[in-house]
């Protein structure tokens, strides 16, 4: 079932023609004979939920937005994917930029957005030619500019350049950012929809979110939300990565179960090089990694689907979150102490600096992680590093803290014994991995293993 | 710096794009603008000059220049290497690449080279993780790094190099 990527292999899909010719904003027609509040009632009914990894249903997101008489309103798209293991708005906005444009206009038109921005991570430095290619065609072809299509509407796109720092993808920090300042969250409330870009009501959505209002439109909420499973309704997009044979961008429509995502031909083609399955962290470097044993089967033994549902059963002590739908895969030789390390210096490195537990509690953990790693570990820091761990969890202004805690927490919570074995064994630990121990997928078991 | 008239007539039109009065919102594109004009990298003089165009206190350029990763306070080489190291880059061999190039460069992180040719600045997540191991190289990346894909980059930069001159 692909509803974003129906079209992605269509040679020129990039350009307008191509894009018009398969359809394409189609569903700004439709939309500009709606009411946006008919708008906002089809993305409520669509069950669609943030894609930027919160997963907030989109529809209450929108219905929340403050329309004080006078006051400009402003939609802003989050492009600032940085999120390690995600890379699907890059591929949407890379490929297909014409679907973000088109979602850009129908969301602005139900917002009363006039001035909306794209503000793309900085490193994007060539997608923002492609995006800004896109909006001079669709303003050529009477997309975009005054009163489009007779409606009376004005809108206009403009994409903002960010200056590299992950913190930035947090709404309010994105905020800041756009109005040119240091990317540090604001406290909250209050929130963006009543005080956001200018202190102007402001709704921030994620690209592939802002994507899928297009094919809510052109079919229906109801026709949206009948695909997929329970409250995970519509496709959402992976991004793969890490020790499989066919990494990239996959649409699904979390219905698979994960066995077979990670090891059918159709998706991700299984690990190479004939290793084993040893974890994955499902949804982005901030959700807790899960050993293959629990990734593939609950801890009640049933199988786990692609759903969010699903992919969060067992809570943090033995599920973990579809977060932005970053799949990163490790085979048997990878360590999980050095994984974890690197995850802990990225945290480190992109605390803004506002609050202690976080900008002081990253550094610590990194430096602990780092003796372990190179061999200089104490069999008391393990417990030291759950302790700093727990005392950022919530204590922050922003989610950063605690995505950075979890991953540290579910290193220790799964692969305490691979921790330990690097302490008493440092040696040995520089020069060969723990390997697989109990942490095997048992379904796949190699002949001869 | 001063700003030439090309990338003046840029700036406007980035200013252009905030409601009124809001044209501090341009910073940061307009900081990438200076350090491309500026040689790859912001001198105070050059965060004057944007403060000066922008109308805003010098100090809310510092501020914002020293947060951001993008921004480079001390000169770079010509070619910057931005190898990312994080996780799933990490699991693709990205440690063997920067290895790599500190051997074959003789630098270590964050130098460059004494010919001015070539930084080595790694890097944290770049949104590249499918096609690990990668480096961003000027506007671009370059993806599914081995060794002999970096020793051809290099051979390109100083090819590149040479005909500029």
């Amino acid at each position: 079932m692909k509803l974003l990527l129906e079209h992605a292999h269509v040679e020129g899909i990039r350009y307008y023609d191509t894009y018009r010719k398969h359809g394409g904003y189609r569903s700004v027609e439709k939309a500009f004979k709606m009411t946006p509040e008919e708008i906002v009632e089809e993305v409520k009914k669509s069950g669609l939920r943030g894609r930027g990894g919160a997963g907030f249903p989109t529809g209450m997101k929108w219905s929340f937005l403050a329309k004080p008489e006078g006051v400009p309103r402003h939609l802003v798209c989050n492009a600032d994917e940085s999120e390690p293991g995600t890379f699907k708005d890059r591929y949407l906005m890379e490929f297909i930029p014409h679907l973000l444009i088109e979602g850009l206009i129908v969301s602005s038109f139900a917002l009363g957005s006039n001035m909306t921005y794209i503000y793309i991570r900085g490193e994007y430095a060539w997608i923002v030619d492609i995006l800004e290619q896109a909006i001079a065609e669709a303003k050529n072809n009477g997309w975009l500019g005054k009163n489009i299509l007779n409606s009376g509407f004005d809108c206009e796109i403009y994409v903002q350049r960010g200056g590299g720092a992950y913190i930035c993808g947090e709404e309010t920090a994105l905020i800041e950012s756009l109005e040119g300042k240091r990317g540090n969250p604001r406290i909250k409330p209050p929130f963006p929809a009543i005080q956001g870009v200018w202190m102007r009501p402001t709704v921030v959505n994620n690209v592939e979110t802002l994507a899928a209002v297009v094919p809510i439109i052109n079919n229906g909420g109801e026709a949206y939300a009948s695909i997929g499973v329970g409250k995970s309704t519509g496709t959402k997009l992976l991004s793969v990565c890490g020790n499989v044979k066919k990494p990239g961008i996959y649409e699904i429509d979390m219905t698979q179960s994960v066995e077979e995502f990670i090891f059918s031909d159709e998706y991700c083609g299984g690990i190479p090089n004939g290793k084993r399955l040893k974890a994955c962290i499902p949804g982005g470097s901030s959700v807790p990694i899960l050993p293959a044993n629990l990734l593939l089967k609950t801890a009640k033994g049933e199988t786990r689907t692609m759903s969010y549902e699903s992919l969060s059963d067992g809570g943090f002590a033995s599920g973990s979150m579809m977060g932005s739908g970053g799949f990163i895969v490790f085979d048997e030789d990878q360590c999980v102490v050095r994984h974890t390390m690197t995850l802990a210096r990225f945290y480190n490195h992109e605390s803004c600096g506002q609050c202690s537990p976080c900008r002081e509690g990253t550094g610590w953990m990194y430096k602990i992680l780092k003796n372990i790693e190179y061999g200089k570990g104490k069999m008391s820091d393990i417990d030291l590093l759950w302790d700093i761990q727990r005392k950022i969890e919530g204590n922050t202004i922003c989610p950063l803290g605690d995505a950075a805690a979890w991953p540290v927490a579910a290193a220790i919570r799964h692969f305490r014994d691979e921790f330990e074995w690097h302490i008493t064994n440092a040696d040995e630990a520089q020069n060969r991995n723990y390997g697989l121990a109990h942490y095997a997928d048992p379904i796949h078991v190699p002949a001869g293993a | 710096m001063k700003f030439n008239d090309k990338n003046l007539n840029k700036v406007k039109e980035i200013m252009a794009r905030y409601p009124e009065g809001k044209h501090k919102s341009a910073l940061i594109p307009v900081l990438h603008i200076a350090q491309e004009e500026n040689g790859g990298w912001l001198s105070t003089e050059a965060m004057d000059e944007v403060a000066a165009v922008l109308n805003i206190l010098p100090i809310e350029v510092y501020e914002v220049a020293t947060f951001y990763t993008m921004f480079n306070l001390k000169p770079v080489g010509k070619y910057v290497f931005e190898v990312c190291r994080t996780g799933p880059c990490m699991l693709n061999g990205s440690d063997g690449i920067i290895d790599y190039i500190k051997e074959k460069l003789s630098i270590r992180e964050g130098e460059t080279t004494p010919d001015g040719l070539f930084t080595l600045k790694p890097a944290e997540c770049l949104g590249a993780c499918g096609y690990a191991p990668m480096m961003q190289l000027g506007n671009h990346y370059r993806e599914h790094l081995t060794k002999e894909k970096v020793d051809a980059i290099i051979d390109e930069c100083r090819r590149n190099a040479a005909n500029n001159n």
